[in-house]
């Protein structure tokens, strides 16, 4: 794996001449028709075989992914239930005008926001310095990288599932913990920011290893001449990680925002188990409740499947909005440095 | 758009300056700076972090109701674990939804692992017209969330009448970007084009090309990516819970929502649920932890 390359090679020349499979002076030839035949099936494989090898992606993601794609766009403007899924009646933008004015969209955006706030920003910068720690020499360090990454292999039901017990508000060992220390029990889950945080604790135990990892790569990869030069200066251990480190993983930390956010707007199979068996409310008072859940709720629970597929839409908008920001900001930190 | 592409921060150092070994496995040679104390202790929380709620699982899963439903919560196993399992798998179908998971995440991984290869073979090494289009296409499509193409891939499987059915989560996820893309990056550099073009001078078909130099040249990348999409098939949750009911023939995922929400209301069996549907990838994590902390390490993409 040590041989990847970063910049994009273009294949090098295959001259049909050159390479041509027809033996020039060989002493037994097999006589010019088939040579003549094996050259011609010679070209023709060389032509279509690449088309070939890429067909079997294209065909599944033009199946699977580029055509709901755009008819999500088209059932948006329609309305379909779940029940006659083939009866399409067209009613224009009804669906999302029905969304702007309906507050449990708004409340849904504000939920997944903070959401995804609480959980992306703990996350990298725990996930940052974790990484930090790790590039020093370690004793045992395979079995320090294997075990943080382990939440990374544990589904969402199975960790959302145990989370639900570890934040439970009589019996739960978190509000045992707090006993402890004298606090009282908190009702995690019916609160409104406290079951937004014990959602967010289930995203970052889970993938707070696996951008450790992705950091840890990202440092591995900085000259050591950067910190020689650094420490003749004079820089402290902490000056050199903000001077030195930082600037060098600019590109994968936006890199890891862009994933981050795009996974917390996605965000669904949490929320979902967070709520003891309640459907897809996201709590009593829809106090957790995403946008990926309430699409989920409008579809598969309301039967309005032109409606989610607004939302869907909505999303990806959203989405659009995020990634030009993010490229906004790396382009202004690009040019300040 | 080319921040996405995480070749560029996770490729390895280039022409080695100097005195620079070249890193190697888990050692490299960048800093010297040996971890003190404090780096030891703070790693050492965070393990303990990472496993506790794992090993917790286990701890709920070996006792009974009624243990759980007092304070202070267990710390230790106790002796109820095989009767939670047994319950866990008979009553709500554990085993047969870790078979449909297996059969699943088991096509998926073949499925995206060899066209992978075949793609990024073709977008590394070889010519054609519109390559470049049509890798930009599928660069493109890594960032395409899932929610937003689910509604007709509900009503396409409908209409094939083939809800419940494993096929309905098996074909939509054969194929991955993800994977086109790691295959490309990792043949660039792995495969040297000379070697193509001499089995082709000796008159070897593409078709042998790819069995018996593509193939092999690729199989420590798509070892890595096997097991990065069969842990991802294995754990996904959303397309599943929406094709596959409690009453069809759910993947574990499903079934463990379907304890969640109640249908079995005792919580150790719920832990037993949720150990079974982790266990198998756990094994996995023992065996080739090494190697998936490696192969993510090289560049791996959540989603």
């Amino acid at each position: 794996m040590s041989g990847t390359t970063s910049k994009s090679r273009t294949a090098a020349p295959l001259s049909e001449g050159g390479a041509a499979p027809r033996r020039v002076g060989g002493s037994g030839s097999p006589g010019p028709v088939r040579s003549e035949r094996r050259s011609r099936l010679y070209r023709w494989d060389l032509k279509w075989s690449p088309y070939a090898f890429v067909a079997p992606f294209f065909v599944f993601f033009l199946a699977f992914g580029l055509f709901p794609l755009i008819y999500t766009g088209w059932a948006s403007l329609h309305q379909v239930e779940l029940t006659a899924p083939n009866d399409m009646e067209w009613i224009g933008l009804r669906n999302f005008s029905r969304l702007m004015e309906d507050e449990f969209f708004w409340n849904a955006l504000r939920n997944t926001l903070t959401i995804g706030v609480l959980s992306t920003v703990p996350q990298l910068l725990i996930a940052l310095g974790i990484a930090h720690l790790l590039n020093y020499r370690l004793r045992g360090s395979m079995f320090f990288r294997v075990a943080i990454l382990t939440p990374y292999a544990t589904s969402v039901a199975a960790a959302t599932l145990v989370f639900v017990m570890l934040f439970g508000r009589d019996i739960g060992m978190v509000n045992w913990v707090l006993g402890q220390v004298g606090f009282g029990p908190v009702d995690w889950e019916n609160g409104e920011w406290t079951s937004q945080l014990a959602v967010s604790t289930i995203v970052v135990w889970r993938w707070t290893g696996y951008n450790a990892l992705i950091y840890l790569a990202a440092m591995q990869a900085i000259p050591n001449d950067l910190y020689e030069s650094a420490a003749l200066d004079g820089a402290t251990r902490w000056q050199q990680f903000v001077h030195v480190t930082i600037p060098s993983l600019r590109p994968t930390i936006l890199f890891t925002c862009v994933v981050s956010t795009i996974g917390a707007t996605q965000l669904f199979g949490e929320p979902l188990l967070f709520n003891r068996g309640a459907g897809a409310t996201g709590g009593a008072n829809h106090q957790f409740q995403t946008l990926g859940l309430y699409l989920y709720e409008q579809g598969w629970v309301n039967l309005h499947l032109g409606r989610a597929s607004a939302i869907a839409w909505t999303m990806f908008l959203i989405l659009l909005l995020i990634g030009a920001v993010n490229w906004l900001v790396g382009r202004r930190l690009r040019k300040s440095s | 758009m080319t921040t996405l592409i995480p070749a560029e921060p996770v490729s390895p150092p280039k022409a080695p300056p100097g005195k620079r070994k070249r890193r190697r496995g888990g050692e490299r040679a960048g800093k010297q700076l040996y971890g003190g104390k404090f780096t030891y202790a703070v790693l050492i929380v965070f393990t303990v972090g990472s496993l506790f709620p794992l090993v917790w699982t286990a701890i709920a899963a070996s006792r009974n109701n009624h243990r759980l439903a007092q304070n202070p919560p267990p710390f230790w196993f106790g002796g109820n674990l095989f009767k939670n399992l047994e319950i866990a798998w008979t009553d709500a179908n554990m085993g047969s939804a870790l078979i449909n998971t297996a059969i699943v995440a088991g096509s998926i991984t073949v499925g995206t692992v060899v066209f992978s290869t075949l793609a990024g073979f073709a977008f590394a090494k070889l010519r054609f017209r519109f390559k470049n289009v049509l890798l930009l296409l599928v660069i493109g499509t890594m960032m395409v969330p899932p929610q937003l193409s689910v509604v007709p891939l509900y009503m396409m499987i409908a209409k094939l009448q083939w809800t419940d059915q494993l096929q309905a989560v098996i074909l939509p996820t054969l194929v991955s970007a993800f994977g086109v893309f790691f295959m490309r990056q990792y043949l660039i550099g792995a495969l040297p084009t000379e070697l193509i073009e001499a089995a082709r001078v000796d008159g070897a078909s593409s078709l042998r090309i790819v069995w018996h130099v593509v193939f092999p040249a690729a199989r420590p990348a798509m070892a890595v990516l096997g097991m990065l999409t069969f842990v991802m098939a294995w754990n996904d949750f959303f397309w599943p819970i929406i094709a596959l009911t409690q009453n069809g023939s759910p993947t574990v995922q499903v079934a463990l929502t379907g304890l969640g929400r109640g249908y079995i209301p005792d919580q150790s069996v719920i832990m037993a649920g949720a150990l079974l549907g982790t266990l198998p990838l756990l094994a996995v994590f023992v065996i080739f932890g090494k190697q998936i902390v490696g192969g993510i390490m090289q560049g791996a993409v959540k989603g």
